[in-house]
């Protein structure tokens, strides 16, 4: 009798998450919970402008300060070459700055006293005078004639531009264009947004110069990338390094780069020979550390009177702040924003990308998505409502004669990736029913007598997630593969350890479910462990969705190494051969009488006890996965709104979000991974941006001004499900961990536009606050741009 | 967080906090629910010298109702003690709105009445409520108590007619001619988040007929607007829709909005003038009824 795979918390399973256990009961261990003897603290002065040359530094004061231990300035790092560090785009970034600061918040000094109130105090004495430059705010600004040099550090730059990109067939668009009955052209921006986890960055470095082993924690989603980068940054030797990601309170992209204030505590660490710890407030998180988005689009979308699109030329304007940090694939300018479209059958594409320099942050990571995924389907989605508009085509049916059919796979992209699975309509149709979509068009239009305005949004997509595959995807070089280590103890516990890294994801529950499938250990049985340099095997990280994909993968990869061996230990106890054993969750059996089995624990006690001759003892495997292929999730996700035309206040009467994820490990968790990603859509739909004044002071500091919805205003959300199984991942999963923040803006944006598409307004730019919509309604005019400096249009 | 250096005392009595604050000469701050204070020392942007916290004197965390019908609230009332109160609830319909919509729920449970009616920020809450109501203060001193009207009290941004030696003790609401009505509207972009604009209406009323009104504004001017002059043009008239349009006219024209992310300053006018509209409308005897 084979195990129940439910009750022992394998595949499918919504069982409970085992981390929880500690938070809830407060007794996570954060980075900032983590006290060491003797240990100092560091604080940061950043500058107050966006763009200055620095004349001088008199840090003489804050030297003077009882308490005060180390004082550091650009220059003192430049003589050890550190004052400079290469960012995750091969472009260099400052340490501390030393000719110039490039934008507001940016590093200038540091002090290390015996506590945080010292060192705080210290930086307030700390005199720097600063010769004011222009500040330039926007791409507009950047790209003008007589534009100021930002990176005037930097040889063979040219003016403020980062790069030229481009990809796709430019002929045969051109052509496409050329036979089209309608050319649909929208205008529009994705604003800056922030990750914003609610644990800021921070790392403690404890230099032992006894041993001469730097043991460094850190938040950090990928603590493999972070030991690499001080090797090469710091120049220590590797064995020596020792990394280690404890608890993370969010990450979301943010916590993937290597900041400033590592790279500074660890050197403090070597000259004090104390343990530093360095803790960001949020003001310095909001303002210096990797920001989301900040891209414009001019789309063209070239169309058959049918409905059918013959083609889409796609043209962006990125704004990449002082430095050139984005963290994404070597080979990608600016990301996946090539994987726009991947859902629609399209003859043929052509995007072009250019980046710009500005006296903002830097940043540019995946805000919880694949490296720019989230402005591609934003992009997408807002272009095909418009090109259905002007078409005069209902929404759904527009996506419905587009979408690539459930018997096209494999389908090479028309910006040339490759989708393998799918059922695009079966979710617009589960979508359709739920959210009433037939009855719409009639209920909007009696609203509209009564001088209601309702509107509906849909938002389709599929979206790359769980780089690599190594062909295409590395980070520096280094290819984008995971890894998953198992070990089995002989009573048939286990622990297990993969290279990827928890920050609220629930690897910790998940990853034993997978195990427990392939093994029939109950879950409860399996310890997971992730984040430490020194144990698991080398990971790039978690980011992008790609856990699931490359290190679940690696998971199941290691338990069938495991059950091989297990197989043969089986034989060894029935006194059978190998090739007479059968297995059924948790057992092997013998084929011809299947009374006759061991269960996987006895196997496990015999591999420390009773092994065959001649085989190796232990019960134990590695794997290291480098997967075939992106997996392609599908997301329909439907939103119906109500606007009030005497203030433009918008409220979402209903919101039915249909995700195909491929086979869901543990549909609880997966569930609250759509419902937390989109309510961050609906924050950046809705309130969430950041923008710089003509100063280049940056709005959006603090928790007042950078708006974080809360569970009063957030709507809520109807989830359906669809399952289309992985055809290359070991247990048919795909990511799923953005599908919700990625597909979620298009589908709020979309409802608006829709309930104010008879006043002829075809566009707002998010966020979509009160003031901007009673703009479009009582003007009938589009929206651009972000208040209080309007730009690009 | 990590603020400026201070001294902290935590006083039994309002004369020996007084005595405190007497001898900061002005360099002495009150601690009551922290919710302003707190984040600006946190921010910096506040460093007194001295922390009178008066969260242990006895006494002054009530609100009742006289035999008046005058409501009295004291200095460690807090928000959330009127948000609950079944007595608010039934008696005095402006300061039952407003309660719910000020700040956010852990804010509320800490935050008080009367520290918020002193913070005197332009976007605060309960002084535009106070004003609506023609309420006062009643503060101590080295030389004793007076009252402070609340028209006289507001000064500025985060400037009120205290002296630095005197405390708020209680806030005092007179008791109404007729039945109480009023509303409370305030729009923001989301739970705790500064008011874009907010409109405090107060109306004493016999049937239909206005016998008393004032309106307030917060969030659009350089401080709490007292707009209880437009409102006047209510009194001895029925409530009707077309005089309701010309108050809400008015009071927009009185209200002085800075253009900001959160709107323009036309888009702020048009906002006070719906929620004056919507909240008058409501009042009107049928509509009550």
């Amino acid at each position: 009798m084979s195990l129940d795979e439910i009750k022992i918390g394998g595949l499918g399973a919504s069982r409970r998450r085992v981390e929880d256990n500690r938070f809830i009961r407060g007794k996570g261990n954060y980075v900032d919970d983590i006290v060491l003897p003797g240990m100092l603290h560091m604080e940061i002065l950043r500058s107050p402008v966006a763009h200055a040359r620095i004349k001088s530094i008199d840090t003489s004061a804050a030297w003077d300060m009882p308490g005060v231990r180390l004082v550091l300035t650009g220059e003192m790092m430049a003589a050890r070459n550190l004052a400079w560090m290469p960012t995750l785009s091969y472009d260099t970034a400052a340490v501390l700055a030393t000719d110039k600061v490039r934008f507001q918040g940016q590093e200038v000094c540091a002090v290390i006293a015996d506590d945080p109130y010292i060192a705080k105090d210290a930086c307030a004495k700390i005199v720097v005078d600063y010769e004011i430059l222009p500040p330039i705010v926007n791409p507009v600004q950047a790209a003008a004639e007589d534009a100021i040099q930002i990176r005037d550090d930097k040889a063979g730059q040219v003016g403020n531009k980062v790069f030229d990109w481009e990809i796709g067939d430019k002929a045969r668009t051109d052509k496409a264009f050329e036979d089209a009955d309608l050319v649909s052209k929208v205008e529009m921006h994705y604003p800056r947004t922030h990750p914003s986890p609610i644990e800021c960055c921070g790392s403690i470095a404890d230099f032992d110069r006894a041993t001469g082993k730097l043991t460094f924690y850190v938040t950090s989603q990928a603590p493999h990338i972070v030991r690499a980068a001080v090797a090469l940054v710091a120049e220590l030797p590797e064995q020596q390094i020792r990394v280690v990601s404890p608890d993370i309170g969010g990450g979301f992209g943010n916590k993937v780069p290597v900041y400033p204030g590592y790279v500074i505590s660890i050197l403090a660490s070597i000259l004090t020979e104390k343990p530093v710890k360095w803790i960001e407030d949020k003001t310095g998180n909001l303002i210096s550390t990797g920001f989301g988005r900040d891209v414009y689009l001019k789309g063209e979308m070239a169309l058959r009177k049918d409905g059918k699109i013959l083609g889409v030329r796609m043209n962006t304007i990125s704004d990449h702040g002082a430095f050139f940090a984005d963290a994404q694939p070597s080979k990608f300018k600016i990301g996946l924003m090539h994987s726009a479209f991947a859902c629609y059958d399209i003859p043929t594409a052509h995007m072009f990308a250019t980046g710009y320099y500005t006296n903002k942050a830097p940043g540019g990571v995946a805000y919880r998505c694949s490296f720019r995924v989230t402005e591609a389907m934003f992009f997408q989605e807002r272009m095909v409502h418009a090109a259905a508009d002007d078409l005069g085509m209902d929404q759904a049916e527009f996506r419905r004669v587009n979408f690539v059919k459930d018997d096209d796979f494999p389908h090479r992209t028309a910006f040339g990736f490759l989708t393998d699975s799918g059922q695009y309509e079966k979710c617009l149709n589960v979508g359709m029913e739920a959210i009433g979509y037939k009855d719409f068009a009639k209920e909007q239009e009696e609203a509209r007598k009564r001088g209601k305005l309702l509107g509906i949004g849909i938002s389709t997509m599929t979206e790359p997630l769980g780089a690599g595959n190594s062909r295409e995807y590395d980070i520096l070089g280094i290819k984008m593969f995971d890894s998953a280590e198992l070990r089995v103890h002989m009573t048939g516990k286990a622990i297990l350890r993969t290279g990827a890294k928890t920050q609220g994801q629930g690897h910790e529950t998940t990853w034993a479910q997978i195990v427990a499938h392939e093994l029939g250990i109950p879950a409860e049985d399996i310890v997971v462990e992730e984040g430490d340099t020194d144990t698991a095997p080398f990971g790039m990280g978690t980011y992008a969705s790609r856990s699931t994909p490359v290190a679940g993968a690696a998971v199941s990869m290691a338990a069938r190494k495991v059950r091989a061996k297990a197989r043969k230990i089986a034989a060894h106890l029935l006194e059978v051969s190998e090739e007479d054993i059968e297995w059924e969750l948790g057992r092997f059996y013998v084929r011809s009488n299947s009374d006759r089995g061991v269960t996987i624990q006895e196997c496990a006690m015999a591999a420390y006890s009773n092994m065959p001759d001649g085989m190796e003892p232990g019960l134990e495997n590695t794997a290291y996965y480098d997967p075939p292929n992106l997996t392609w999730p599908f997301a329909a996700y439907f939103c119906k709104v109500e606007i009030d035309p005497e203030t433009g206040v918008w409220d979402v009467l209903q919101f039915v979000a249909v995700d195909d994820c491929g086979v869901r490990i543990n549909p609880m968790i997966v569930e609250g991974q759509i419902m937390g990603g989109l309510t961050e859509a609906y924050a950046m739909a809705n309130m969430q941006y950041q923008t710089y004044d003509e100063e280049g002071n940056c709005i959006g500091a603090n928790y007042m001004d950078f708006l974080l919805p809360t569970a009063w205003e957030t709507p809520g959300f109807e989830l359906y499900e669809v399952v289309t199984p992985c055809p290359h991942h070991p247990i048919g999963a795909k990511g799923v961990g953005e599908c919700a923040t990625v597909a979620g803006p298009a589908a709020f944006v979309n409802a608006v536009v829709n309930a104010l598409s008879h006043k002829g307004v075809r566009n707002i730019d998010m966020p979509l606050m009160p003031n901007r919509v009673y703009e479009a309604l009582t003007t009938g005019k589009d929206v651009y741009g972000m208040p209080p400096v309007r730009s690009g249009n | 967080m990590y603020p400026s250096r201070f001294k902290y005392e935590s006083p039994k009595t309002i004369e020996a906090a007084v005595a405190l604050l007497d001898a900061g000469k002005g360099d002495a701050k009150i601690l009551a629910g922290g919710q302003s204070l707190v984040p600006m020392l946190k921010l910096r942007f506040a460093f007194p010298d001295q922390i009178v916290d008066i969260n242990n004197i006895p006494g002054l965390d009530y609100h009742r109702f006289d035999a008046d019908g005058s409501l009295h609230i004291g200095a460690l009332c807090r928000h959330e003690d009127l948000e609950h109160s079944a007595e608010i609830a039934q008696r005095q319909p402006t300061i039952a709105a407003a309660a719910p919509l000020v700040a956010d729920p852990i804010v509320r449970t800490r935050g008080t009445f009367v520290g918020s009616v002193c913070h005197a920020d332009p976007q605060g809450d309960w002084a535009a409520t106070m004003i609506a109501l023609g309420g006062h203060l009643v503060v101590q001193g080295p030389k004793g108590k007076r009252t402070i009207d609340m028209k006289d009290f507001v000064l500025g941004p985060y400037a009120n007619a205290l002296n630095y030696n005197e405390i708020a003790i209680e806030a005092v609401i007179p008791a109404p001619k007729g039945v109480a009505r009023g509303g409370y509207l305030k729009l923001e972009r989301r739970v705790g988040d500064f008011a874009t604009a907010s409109v405090a209406v107060a109306l004493d009323m016999d049937g239909n007929r206005v016998l008393r009104a004032g309106i307030a504004l917060a969030g659009v001017g350089g401080k709490t607007i007292d707009a209880n002059e437009e409102a006047s043009a209510l009194v001895g008239h029925d409530l009707t829709e077309s005089i309701i349009d010309t108050v809400a006219a008015a009071v927009a024209a009185k209200a002085e909005p800075r253009t900001d992310h959160r709107g323009s300053s036309d888009y702020k006018r048009q906002i006070v003038k719906t929620f004056v509209k919507r909240i008058l409308v409501a009042q009107i005897a049928e509509k009550v009824a």
